[in-house]
């Protein structure tokens, strides 16, 4: 089983779009070893077919009418927002400049 | 202090509605209370004088001109901080939430509104409902008031701890591994997590959508069942709600026996590693059981020992794709670094300082768990543990009306113990999850001191899916006959807990 690297760790977090100091790093990196080490006996659980389940109580096809309903106004959906521009969401740049 | 807080709410319901007590008077007393308490157990993030206040009053005035009211009209509650609510902010114990104000009610908040429910505050909970202490929350842990140098539970600890100290008579919670059982167990409180789909979760700040349910918090087996039919029921804002409607878990509840009962005894969870006056109440409670017409039969559910690294994969894997939404656009928190950044980077600077450790550990697990070649080995086989142990279930419930086990393994541990070792936090849960895992419903009920540091235990009644009111039938039988044993509710052995200096 591959163990959790700092390197590793550093790509994941950055995958998941959280800066990490390297203190933090190294910390993840063990105490995340020892959750994967622990988890992956999940392997050993199942042998043979077996179904997956990825939803307690199977449902299938769930609909709601389909009517027009009252939703937030403008105001309303930018209220939470750090910062705003002519009713929209303002936001950094996208792209680097290089 | 005011003797009307103790009481159960079933009692302070029937005073409501013979006119002994007005809910102004109820909703004061509680107020107080928290005035007083609060500083000292941190149950509330947010208190909510004014509006419960306000819903109080209004209560009062309809009862007085002799309209009709709804059951609960007038009972004061508490609001676990995961639910959204218009008029207070919502923070799921996150600094990335600090003081946003939802747009929205979550549906059960709306049903407790529609009841007239006076809404005292919000509860405490580890950031995000991640954690079985609340001391990953990040505005400081809340206290058991059986002992404030220990956990009251998590995540909902918040709410156990307002319960079980009378700083609200009722609470809402949330339950993904066990976030309302076992900080039920660890308080000497009832706590249930409904049958998945039973209750909305539109408007709950979601953790792992596939386990999340919300479910009453309680100091009595009826209170909760009162509740219980308060917030359950379709919600076509919620694509996995159930259509069909469970029953009154207020009637089962009064109708309870144990006669004739098969109770099943899960082998896998009868003891080991159980510390000895967990596992000696809970054998006290079988042999009670027997005496009251039950019979005992041991079951074995053997994938259980694979139930709690199947969670710890699948619900990271949930958990990193919802928590994904807090970027630092539409809501939250934005912190903003030197120079020009772009925006990936006011989102990693902006997740960096708004998440805690728990939760940055959680994401990162599970954005492991979902990387390509890594899928099918963890995932997939955590998906398929997931049908084992429903298989499992159903195999044991052929056998038995109703399984139990102790709640937890331990009483309240003391703060700091456990924090910096996730896997011991983790344990914490081992009899809770399968029924997260399973859909299934599930109930944790007082079960007694453990002789070995007189702190509360529990029992938990685990069911078949959409036979919750078994639990409550069972649930309340059981409670009965300890009572009868006791001579008092578990509550009152509770001590008094202390104003601060």
């Amino acid at each position: 089983m591959s163990e959790l690297t700092p390197d590793l760790v550093r790509h994941l977090a950055s995958l998941a779009r959280i800066q990490v100091t390297d203190a933090e790093v190294d910390r993840f990196a063990e105490q995340l070893s020892l959750i994967v080490e622990s988890v992956a006996t999940v392997n050993s659980a199942v042998a043979g077919d077996v179904p997956a389940t990825s939803h307690p109580i199977p449902m299938a096809n769930v609909f709601r009418e389909d009517l027009v309903e009252p939703s937030l106004t403008q105001e309303q959906a930018l209220s939470g927002a750090a910062d705003s521009d002519q009713g929209r969401f303002r936001v950094a740049a996208i792209l680097d400049e290089e | 202090m005011s003797e009307l807080v103790k009481k159960n709410a079933s009692e302070l319901v029937e005073l409501l509605q013979s006119g002994e007590i007005t809910s102004v008077e109820l909703t004061h007393a509680f107020l107080d209370r928290i005035e007083k308490l609060n500083p000292v157990l941190n149950s509330y993030l947010h208190v909510n004088a004014k509006e419960a206040l306000a819903t109080a009053v209004e209560v009062d005035r309809k009862r007085a001109a002799g309209e009709k009211l709804p059951m609960l009209a007038g009972l004061p509650i508490a609001v676990k901080d995961n639910l959204t609510t218009t008029d207070a902010p919502t923070t799921a114990g996150s600094k990335i939430l600090e003081g946003w104000i939802p747009q929205y009610d979550a549906t059960v908040v709306k049903l407790l509104r529609e009841e007239m429910m006076p809404i005292l505050g919000k509860t405490n909970l580890d950031e995000f409902a991640m954690g079985s202490s609340t001391e990953f929350s990040a505005y400081g842990p809340s206290k058991n008031p059986w002992d404030t140098g220990r956990i009251p539970g998590g995540s909902g600890g918040g709410s156990s701890s307002a319960v079980a100290g009378f700083l609200a008579p009722v609470a809402i919670g949330s339950d993904t591994g066990g976030s309302i059982r076992f900080p039920a167990a660890v308080t000497g409180t009832v706590g249930t997590k409904p049958t998945y789909g039973a209750v909305s979760r539109y408007g709950l700040i979601a953790l792992a959508s596939s386990l999340d349910q919300i479910g009453p918090v309680s100091r009595n087996v009826l209170d909760a069942a009162l509740l219980s039919d308060v917030i359950s029921g379709y919600d076509k804002h919620d694509s996995t709600s159930l259509p069909e409607s469970l029953g009154s878990m207020a009637e089962a509840a009064k109708s309870g026996s144990l006669k004739g009962v098969r109770v099943g005894v899960i082998k896998e969870l009868n003891g080991e590693g159980f510390q000895p006056g967990v596992k000696a109440r809970f054998n006290e409670s079988l042999e009670l059981m027997v005496k009251a017409g039950a019979e005992i039969v041991e079951v074995s559910c053997p994938s259980f020992e694979y139930a709690i690294a199947a969670y710890y994969l699948i619900l990271p894997a949930e958990a990193s794709s919802n928590l994904a939404k807090f970027d630092s656009v539409r809501f939250g928190m934005r912190v903003t670094p030197e120079g020009n950044p772009t925006i990936e980077r006011v989102m990693a600077a902006t997740r960096e300082a708004g998440f805690g450790p728990e939760v940055k550990r959680r994401i990162i697990l599970g954005t492991y768990a979902l990387s390509s070649g890594y899928y099918d080995a963890y995932y997939g086989s955590a998906q398929k543990v997931r049908t084992l142990i429903q298989r499992d279930f159903d195999a044991a419930f052929e056998k038995a009306d109703v399984l139990v086990s102790p709640t937890a393994p331990t009483t309240a541990f003391k703060f700091g113990e456990k924090l910096e070792d996730p896997l011991a936090m983790y344990l914490n849960d081992i009899a809770t999850i399968p029924a997260n895992l399973a859909g299934t419903p599930g109930m944790s009920i007082p079960n007694g001191l453990a002789t070995e540091d007189d702190l509360p235990s529990g029992i938990q009644l685990l069911a078949p899916a959409r036979e919750d009111k078994r639990l409550y039938a069972i649930g309340a039988a059981l409670e009965a006959l300890h009572e009868a044993v006791w001579g008092k509710r578990m509550i009152d052995f509770a001590p008094e807990v202390k104003a601060g200096a």
